[in-house]
Order: C-alpha cells, then structure tokens, then sequence
C-alpha cells in the first residue's frame, strides 16, 4: 500500500486533532478513517463489507453451480470456458478445460465461503465489533494488529480470485477442492494457480492467527472491573474459544500447505510417496486443521444464537456456565476427531473405531447447547423479531444437521456415505443452515446498534421465510441424492438422480429470492431507514452494548463500565 | 478322466478344506465337490474350452446396483450391505428422526405455550441440576446404544472369510484398471461415453467397456491403489469404498449374493474428469465366470501348475468341477493359489 503518503497524512492530521480527543466521536478523515483503523468498529464493519461482497461471489459460484447441475449432461460449462477463454485471449476451452473449471468452482466456493465469508464475518465483522463493548473495553488490545488482520484479507482474497485466471493443470484455476489434496494438488495441478491459492491461505491464515493473539488478549486482559471470565456474556466466550481454536490449528494447516508449496516447486517430497513421502499425511495434517476449523465457523454463531435467545425470551440464559463450557468441551474434543473425515483412506480398525466413538462424544456438548437454548425460552416471554426467527431457525436445522453428524460418525455407515451428497447435505445443514442462520440473526439484531437506523421488519421476515424454505428444498434432498450413491464434486451424474437435483437447482433459486430481499433491507434500511433506539429489544437485552447509543460513540467507555 | 479325478482331490485337500475351515458357508463344499465333474464337464467343456469365445455382457436390471432417484440407500447385495443397512434403516434413521421431531415439538411447545401473549411475565429461572444431568446423560446412552451395533460393523468389516479371488483396482486419470493376479487377466476399464451408452440399454455416466467380472457368493478381495492422484474405488450396492492412493495397496472386500451388475463411481476429487470413471461390476455364475476367465486369455488357477497346455480341456472341466458345487469360497481356491494374496488377514 502507500505506506509513506499515508502516514504523511496521518502525522499532518494529529496535531490539528490532538484537541479535539475530548471529543468521543470525533473521526478522522475518509482515508485515514478506512484504510488505516485502528478502531475496532470501524474494523468490523470492514469486515462486513467484505464479507458480504465475497459471500456474493461465493454464493454466486454456487449459483453457477446449481444451473449446470439442474439437469444432468452438460449445459453451461463449455459456454463459460469458452468465455473465461476468449476474455483471456485463449483458444476455445477443450472439454476436458471445461470439467477442469467444475473443480475450480468447487474450490472456489468452498474457500471463499470458510476463509472469506463466514470467518470473517463471525470473528472478524461481530467478533471486532461487540466483543470490546460486551466486556467494557475501549477497543481491541492490538488496534494497529486488528487493522493488519483486515487488510491481509484482501490481497488474500485477491490472490485466490487471480488463481483462477492462470494455468493449473488441465485448465484454468485451482481445481482441487478447498482441501487441497496431495498429489493432485502436487503433481496433479502443474502451473502457477495452485500456488497462488496456497499462498492465499497463508495470508488468510496470518489474518486470522493475528486476530486469535488479539481477541484472546484483549478478552484476557481488557475486561472492565467485576466482570470476571464468568460473568462474560456467551458470545465473549464463544470467541475466546474460538480465538483458542485459531490460534492451535492454523499454524499447522500453514505448515502443511508450505510443505505443498516445497513439494510443488523445490523438489521435497512430503506428499510423494515415490520419494518416501506419504499422502496421506497431508490429509491428518489438513484435517487437524480442518475438523477446529468447522467449529470455528459455528461457535460464534452459538454466542451469537445464546444471546438472541436471552433477549427475546427476556430471560437470562439458561445453564450459562454448562453453555460456557460445553464450548470449550466442544474447541478440546473438536481437536481429537479429525479422522473422522478420512474413514476411507485405509485406516486400521482400531483407528477407526476410535475416532467414532470421539467423534460421537461430540454430540454430548452440543446437545447440551440444544436444550439449554430451549430451556431458555422455556418460562420466557417470546416475542418473534427477525433475529429470533433465524434463531429458532438455527436451532433446528442445526439439530438436523447434527444428527446426519452422528450418522456419518459411524465409520462403518460412512463407508457408503463417504464422499456423496450425503455429506454435502450435512455439512451445508450445519453451515449454510447452521452457521449462516447465526450470521443472519446476529446481523439483524446489531444492524441498528451498528448502523444507527432499524431494518425493516417486514422485509427481516420475508427474508427469513423465503431463505428458510429455499434452502431446506435446496439441501434436504442431497441426502436422498447421497444415499443414492451420488459422489460429490462432479458436474455431470448419472440420469437417475435427475430429479432430485432439479429440486435443488429450484431450492437455489428461492434462497436467491431470499437473499434478493437481504439486500433491499439493507439498502432500504439504511437510506430510508427508521432512526434506531439506543435499545430496541427490551428489557432482554442486558450486555453491555445496549447500554450505549446506536450507533456507539467512536471511542466507547473512555471511563471503565463498573460490572456487579 | 484320471487327471481330473486327481485335480480334484487335489483341489479339495488344499483348497477347500481350509476355506471349510474358515468360512462356515463352505462347510458342504466338499462332499458337494465330488459327484460334481460327470454332471458339469459337458457344460463346462462347451462353455470355456472351444478358444474362449466373447462372454456376452450382462444387461443391468433397473434398480438394482445402480441409483434409481430414490429415498434411501441402494439395496444391498452383501453381508456386510445387509448388516450396515439395517444398521442404518432400523437404528440410526428411525433414531435421528426421533431425536428431531423431538427437538421441533419442544421448540413449537416454548413458541406456542411462551409467546409474550400467552406469558407476559418471564420467570428468572436459569438452573434445574436434575435436567441438565439428564440432557447430559440420556444423549451418552443414546450413544453407547448405536455404538454396540457400530462397532460390531466394523469388527465384522475387518474380519473378512478368507478371498476367493484377488483383483487389484488401480486408479488413473482417469479410468480403472482391474488385474486378476491368479488368472492372469488384466483390463482397462473406461466410461462408455455418451453418445453410445443408450444403445447398450445401460446407465449414462456408469457404463464401461469393461467390466470387473466376479464370481456370484464369492469373497472377492479387491486390492486398490493408485499410479498418479488419489481416486476412490466405491460401489454402494456392495457397502465398499476405499481409496486409492499411490504409494500404497488399500484393500477391501465384498461378497455378491446375487449375479448382475452393479455401478459405482470414483469418489475422490481426481482431476478434470473425476466424474467420468465409473466403476462396473458384473456378478456371474462360475460358469461365467471362468468362461469369461478365458475369454480373456487368463486360465482358472486350479488348473495351471498341473497340467500341460494339451491337457487343457480337463483343466476347464475340473474348475467347472469345482464352481458347480453350491457352496462358496472354493472356485479359486487351489493348489498353487498364492497364500499371501489368498488368505492374508486384513490389514488397514
């Protein structure tokens, strides 16, 4: 960046306002304000921002996706090579070019949706933007390491975008599935565009290793007098797990990429067994990675659903310390099951039936999460705004997602199930139904806290029930696609399964309705939206943000919040 | 007639008797094995010995080992299918959806019974020991219970009856290719694309040219690697999927209880055409099989080590000899059948 100019204006502009820092809200120019902040909340909404512009791409692959695979044969994928092609000044795509662009957009939705959308979004967007005010600190313990955590996002985000326009392998793009699997992401994918997406998540995974030492740092150390680790509001917690999930498993998903990238380009051979390497070891350290990730992109949503069900229950949460800890059971057990997700590679028996019973265990804690948010409302006085639908929402579908989990914990079941929609189904149950339903309740129940003007409430819930019923037709029946036998990652499959992927192509196209309606909300909202109260949810919400206005002032509690 | 008389006998005290003595199934093999030459030789002799005509294909049957847009698992054509799908059907399935309408009818309880209209004033009750002990508990005997049955299947998984036949898979980019070590026949296996499966009556995307043949009630262990990425060598109707990863041999096994064909896929991300290497297995007679054996230019390996290549037709006779007794586990199981690949005991 232009570092020099930047700092210029920085230094020009501190005297004139070293008056003024009396004055909470006074903010410093657009380019200072945005490019170089140090301010936690601007930082979330940085965050957002770019959260959302890439679950746009994201989510528009995965349209892309769903047209292709709406009936079987191929339709469209020849026609978007042939395009990519011509835009880059290349001969027409040959066809097997064109299935290699399947693989990429495979990739390409899965890594932009983990590391650019959900992530982000969770830990970086509501993480930066009420963790320092639900403990009463002022901003983030590292402001200026906050600010770099953001910023390495983009060029990451640029780097995986760019691998798609550059050779790799048998076409264009990085077609090797957001896991990466050696050799195919080895000797299998010659050319630049693998190692451009490596490269991507390394500066992904710095971000967010840099934004773990933060949160854990300013959780630790920052929060205002008498609230003590115990009395943290649940989301607090929920990202301090997190942060704790960050900080041990992406170094060694950064380690096992590198030994990719020496693999690829310096002649080693971690992953090549002719040369004494292993394949499989990539796939234990990936998914030692891989297995905490999952949970990182759904525990800030469990904060996120535990204090949405308190507010509109008007009632404290239920069990708050087993909903602490059943966090922090879940982030210890998250890091012993990763096998879990590798039950057909060969494993020995007893291996396997290891990593079952663990992997079951997990159901213990998330049980108790379960019932103690149903406890919560049990007694409450529910009232049903936006935010508490998507949470009602979660709670379900969630459940439904957890127990396909159990199903295909069962290394023996999971031997029919392993790599078919099945899985698919599940994991998006537990994400695009788990995850993205807490996205959506903690954004509409901060929106005016953030943004200062209310949402639409009608246009919250035309929202809700548009994307609810589109992604349940969207996701249910890729579990009938997957007991079938279909196998994940294919354009094309056999006519049998016709019918039930044209239910999901339809599913798709209601959920993009949904998201048709997230958008008139939030532009609607925020030009012509309602002035927000201070607090608009009652006397449910207790933490600390509503206690300031909306939106807070640009340095919240210059006098330390006293908490009894 | 005497060479043959002898093969058997032959056949029986080394092959069949420890396949009784393994596989409880084959316990009649052998008293089936002895009146069997005079009525099957003819048979036999007609089927494989004159220069091994082309065996032809069977035509698949709809619904049966390949998808049909339904709600549940394929039907299921091996013990371990069987096992596993009931394990699914009866346990696992009835269970989650329990556990499910469970969790909906307490969420339309609270939603009904405690909406702000129907209870204005909140409790402020945040701790019931009992309840919380008990969500914590009835969850743990809910698992133990599916893990009794769990693991059960996958002790039963590892513990295969010893193999009838060896074949080793081998992925590559972006086809199979199968080789039979005790027979001598090596395939490559390929999609049959498009624009020619229709007139074949098979299924687009799973038809090849050439199938992987096996023999029906069979153990067949399959033997699976890679030479470049790794692939992975699934057929649902017979509960089987294991990678196939260079570098190393992966193994697993099925048991076919009824002749057809059944498809499978590659289900590991390979590459540009990883959905275009579907798997075909043909499941035959003995009969079939051992013409099919010939056809290829392999020979059944009971017959190999003892005689010369005149004595050909009692070769043929004798291991038609042998696969017409109704038991399994005996057609291959034969005097220089390789002990390592034959009866090895799992491992991975």
């Amino acid at each position: 960046m232009t570092d020099t100019t930047a700092n210029a204006v920085h230094f020009e502009a501190d005297p004139h306002r070293h008056e003024a820092h009396h004055d909470a809200d006074h903010k410093p120019g657009f380019f200072v304000r945005w490019f170089m902040s140090t301010n936690h909340k601007d930082i979330g909404t940085l965050y957002l921002i770019f959260a959302v512009t890439a679950g746009i791409i994201g989510g528009a692959i995965s349209g892309l996706m769903r047209a292709e695979l709406a009936e079987p044969g191929i339709q469209y994928l020849g026609a978007w090579a042939n395009s990519l092609h011509a835009m880059l000044g290349m001969p027409a795509a040959t066809i097997d070019e064109a299935h290699h662009m399947w693989n990429v957009l495979v990739s390409a939705h899965g890594l932009i949706m983990v590391f650019f959308m959900v992530m982000p979004a969770m830990i970086g967007g509501f993480g930066n933007w009420f963790v320092p005010i639900m403990i009463g600190a002022p901003d983030m313990a590292f402001p200026r390491m906050n600010n770099i955590s953001f910023w390495l996002l983009p060029p990451a985000f640029i780097l995986l975008l760019g691998s798609s326009f550059v050779p790799g392998g048998t076409g264009l793009g990085a077609g090797v599935g957001w896991t990466v699997y050696a050799p195919l992401s080895t000797i299998g994918s010659p050319g630049p565009s693998v190692d451009m997406a490596i490269f991507a998540l390394h500066l992904a995974g710095a971000s967010s290793i840099l934004g773990a030492i933060n949160f854990i740092t300013t959780i630790f150390n920052m929060r205002a007098p008498g609230m003590t680790l115990h009395k943290m509001p649940l989301f607090v917690w929920s990202i301090l797990v997190t942060a704790f999930l960050l900080l041990l498993a992406l170094p060694v998903l950064a380690g096992a990429i590198t030994m990719l990238l020496t693999d690829r380009n310096f002649g080693t051979h971690f992953f090549d067994a002719a040369g004494g390497g292993d394949p499989i070891l990539y796939q234990h350290l990936f998914w030692f990675f891989g297995h905490p990730e999952v949970y990182i992109m759904i525990l800030p949503g469990f904060g996120m659903i535990s204090q949405v069900i308190a507010t509109f229950s008007r009632k404290p949460v239920f069990g708050y310390l087993g909903m602490a800890y059943a966090m922090v059971a879940i982030g210890v057990i998250g890091f012993i099951v990763w096998a879990h997700h590798m039950f057909t590679v060969g494993m020995d028996v007893n291996t396997k039936m290891y990593f079952t019973a663990a992997t079951m265990v997990i159901a213990v804690p998330t049980g108790i999460k379960i019932f103690s948010w149903i406890a919560t409302m049990w007694g409450g006085s529910l009232t049903f705004q936006t935010p508490m639908l998507w949470a009602l929402g979660f709670i379900f579908m969630f459940t439904v997602g957890g127990v396909t989990g159990v199903v295909l914990a069962n290394a023996g079941v999971d031997t029919v199930m392993h790599d078919t929609y099945y899985v698919v189904a599940h994991f998006h149950y537990v994400l695009s139904l788990g995850a993205v339903f807490s996205l959506f309740a903690g954004w509409y129940y901060w929106f005016g806290k953030m943004w200062g003007k209310s949402y639409n409430e009608l246009l919250g819930q035309l929202h809700f029930w548009t994307f609810f019923i589109g992604v349940n037709v969207l996701f249910f029946p890729m579990h009938f696609l997957g007991m079938d036998g279909m196998q994940r990652r294919v354009p094309d499959y056999a006519d049998a399964y016709a019918g039930w992927n044209w239910v999901a192509t339809y599913g798709y196209i209601l959920m993009a309705v949904g998201m048709a309606f997230f958008f008139l909300n939030v532009f609607w909202s925020l030009i012509a939206g309602r002035k927000a109260p201070d607090n608009p949810w009652g006397e449910g919400a207790t933490t600390l943000e509503w206690t300031l206005s909306s939106p807070p002032p640009y340095h919240q509690f210059e006098t330390l919040p006293k908490v009894d | 007639m005497k060479t043959l008389t002898k093969l058997i006998a032959i056949a029986a005290a080394l092959g069949l008797a420890p396949a009784a003595a393994l596989a409880t199934a084959a316990a009649p093999a052998p008293t089936a094995a002895a009146p069997a030459p005079a009525a099957g030789e003819e048979a036999a002799a007609n089927v494989a010995a004159p220069a091994a005509p082309a065996v032809p294909r069977t035509a698949p049957t709809p619904g049966v080992g390949q998808p049909d847009g339904r709600y549940g698992l394929q039907d299921q054509v091996s013990p371990i299918g069987h096992e596993a799908a009931w394990f699914h059907n009866i346990i696992l399935v009835p269970l989650i959806t329990i556990i499910s309408l469970f969790v909906l009818a307490l969420l339309a309880w609270v939603i009904l019974r405690y909406r702000r209209a129907a209870n204005p004033t909140p409790s402020r009750n945040t701790h019931n020991t009992t309840l919380e002990v008990l969500w914590t508990l009835v969850p743990v005997l809910i698992l133990v219970v599916i893990a009794v049955p769990s693991i059960r299947l996958l002790a039963h998984q590892y513990s295969p009856p010893a193999a009838d036949l060896t074949v080793k898979a081998i992925g590559n980019q972006w086809y199979w290719e199968y080789e039979y070590p005790d027979h001598g026949v090596s395939l490559v296996s390929n999609m049959i694309p498009d624009d020619q499966v229709a007139a074949l009556g098979e299924p687009r995307q799973l038809a090849v040219d050439e199938r992987m043949v096996v023999p029906v009630g069979a153990t067949v262990k399959v033997i699976v690697t890679s030479n470049d990425v790794v692939h992975a060598w699934g057929v649902p109707a017979f509960w089987a999927k294991i990678d196939a990863v260079p570098g190393r041999l992966n193994e697993t096994w099925f048991r076919a209880d009824r002749p057809g064909v059944y498809y499978g896929v590659c289900y590991e991300l390979c590459g540009a055409r990883h959905g275009y290497m579907p798997i075909a297995v043909e499941v035959v007679s003995r009969e079939r099989f051992a013409a099919w054996v010939a056809s290829k230019g392999g020979t059944m390996p009971g017959a190999r080590p003892a005689v010369a290549p005149a004595a050909a037709p009692p070769t043929v006779a004798a291991s038609e000899g042998t696969a017409a007794t109704p038991a399994p586990s005996n057609t291959v199981a034969a005097v220089e059948a390789p002990a390592t690949t034959n009866q090895s005991a799992p491992s991975n």
